[in-house]
């Protein structure tokens, strides 16, 4: 391993009970890529996510890690109970970081004038913002974002991508995102990998928004996300630009694409 | 006063002061039925004392860390949703020994005082262990904090962090099996969840940090102690269900206040 690699697996796969969540993936996490995993519901990016945060094991393939590599990782969701009183500023004080550590990533990720909130009464995307302020303590390596956008409306969105990419290029870590999207996630990543329990097609997100397999993958998914994709087929030659006007038509649809998630 | 009530003050204190902050992870951690199972397994512990003829203190101690290792093992293993589990090895348990108690009619059992607890018989050697057991167990306690505040707000978030999940886990589940040895005596093996449950919810209320909610959780056991054992004196009630209901009074109470 070089000492850009922080996590490099080879032919990985995961099964449990005989049943293959994931089989035959590669991948590396390298400091100052942002790679980002999609796939529909129940196509093994959780268990890829776990294995990278060294939650799972791999039942066939290498996994290697660099050692001491520091990790932050934002989860999918905060299952916090209702019955535990906890303020922000207490659940990002856990592993008691310095108290200025705590101000200056709060400040910014725009969260400082939430901190004396209890934790359980924020908004979706206040609380995404929390969880990767959280991500951010320790000066991690290595971020993992599962869904990191979830809960945001398609401007947040953009919005949030974009933070990550500057966080990336001020503290130089490498960055594993879990998305449901490609197109709005695109601008925010150096690689994609599309799996659907194998790697269907990976590379550069352009390419893989023209691979076939993508394409067909995504023309499969659930009709929830219809809103985001409209503008995937009206738009195929021009994708930058179009990406952001689309995006704030679909979110004044009925259908917001902020909420297609459900439970 | 008389002596044996001060003991049993003694007693009660003892079992507030560690059941209220362990209660609030019970409460977190939404276990109150895996206490629930531990005590009612307590009445097999008491069954298999008597039957070896060793004390029942111990050999309910040592079931219901018996019970906590079986669980923890066997949530990984079955097919079977964890609260069927859970509804198997309580009543099982409880069931069990009250069939195994039966077997001894040459010893006379005071079934009712280890259903419904017996603190107005206890003696100076019980809340000296009973206070042994409670100071143990907040030192362990105090001990595993920041690990189990960590993972009772997000496990794999804390296992990222570094917490030993499982280990943690399955020492917070010995500390429940050792509280409820303690207090069976106070207030028997059928109410002994209440004591830890109960003084938590009620302090949610009034709390806003996790350790507030543990200190808050303690005052209200010691004045849910102290009132239900005062009731049991002038209404002659039962002093174990007289706590427990102090207890519930003081948590219907607090919901009445207006939420902040």
């Amino acid at each position: 391993m070089t000492p850009e690699q922080l996590i490099v697996g080879r032919d990985l796969g995961v099964t449990v009970k005989g049943r293959a969540l994931i089989q035959h993936i590669d991948l590396e996490l390298v400091r100052g890529r942002i790679v980002t995993v999609i796939g529909p519901n129940g196509a093994g990016k959780t268990t890829l996510v776990r294995l990278a945060l060294g939650l799972t094991r791999p039942t066939h393939g290498t996994l290697q890690r660099a050692a001491g590599t520091r990790i932050g990782y934002m989860p999918q969701r905060l299952t916090l109970p209702d019955s535990m009183p906890l303020s922000v500023r207490r659940f990002l004080a856990l592993n008691s970081p310095p108290a200025d550590e705590i101000d200056s990533n709060a400040a910014q990720l725009g969260v400082s004038h939430l901190l004396d909130r209890p934790i359980q009464g924020l908004s979706g995307g206040e609380t995404q913002r929390v969880l990767l302020t959280r991500a951010l303590l320790g000066d991690p390596d290595l971020l993992v974002l599962d869904e990191p956008v979830q809960g945001i409306d398609v401007n947040g969105q953009t919005e949030l991508y974009q933070l990550i990419v500057r966080l990336r290029d001020e503290r130089g870590c490498a960055v594993m995102m879990v998305s449901h999207d490609l197109h709005l996630v695109m601008a925010a990543t150096d690689e994609v990998l599309c799996i659907n329990q194998h790697v269907c097609c990976s590379g550069h997100p352009e390419a893989v928004s023209q691979h076939p397999a993508y394409l067909d993958l995504f023309g499969a998914m659930d009709t929830d996300t219809l809103a985001v994709y409209t503008h995937h087929h009206d738009h195929h030659h021009n994708l930058h630009g179009d990406v952001v006007e689309d995006a704030t038509d679909a979110a004044n649809s009925p259908a917001e694409p902020g909420r297609h998630r459900h439970g | 006063m008389d002596e044996f009530l001060l003991w049993a003050l003694a007693a009660g204190l003892g079992v507030a002061v560690i059941s209220g902050p362990l209660g609030v992870f019970v409460v977190w951690l939404r276990m109150a039925y895996f206490g629930d199972t531990l005590a009612h397994s307590a009445l097999l512990g008491v069954a298999l004392g008597l039957l070896m003829e060793i004390d029942p203190q111990l050999s309910v101690l040592l079931l219901a860390v018996f019970m906590a290792v079986a669980l923890l093992a066997m949530q990984y293993r079955s097919v079977l949703a964890t609260d069927t589990l859970l509804g198997i090895l309580a009543h099982g348990s409880l069931a069990i020994g009250l069939v195994a108690i039966s077997f001894r009619d040459d010893v006379r059992v005071d079934l009712l005082a280890y259903l419904f607890g017996d603190i107005l018989a206890v003696s100076n050697r019980d809340v000296l262990w009973i206070w042994l057991g409670a100071l143990l167990s907040l030192a362990a306690l105090a001990w595993l904090w920041r690990p189990l505040l960590n993972l009772s707000v997000h496990s794999d978030l804390a296992a990222v962090d570094g917490v030993k999940v499982q280990r943690v886990k399955l020492a917070f589940m010995l500390l429940v099996a050792l509280v409820i040895a303690v207090a069976m005596k106070i207030v028997g093996v059928l109410l002994i969840t209440a004591l830890l449950i109960i003084p938590a919810a009620a302090a949610r209320r009034f709390s806003t940090s996790p350790e507030g909610m543990a200190i808050g959780a303690m005052l209200i056991g010691v004045l849910a102690v102290v009132s239900g054992l005062l009731a049991s004196l002038y209404l002659d009630t039962p002093a174990g269900p007289s706590i427990v209901t102090a207890a519930t009074g003081l948590f219907v109470i607090g919901q009445l206040r207006p939420a902040s």
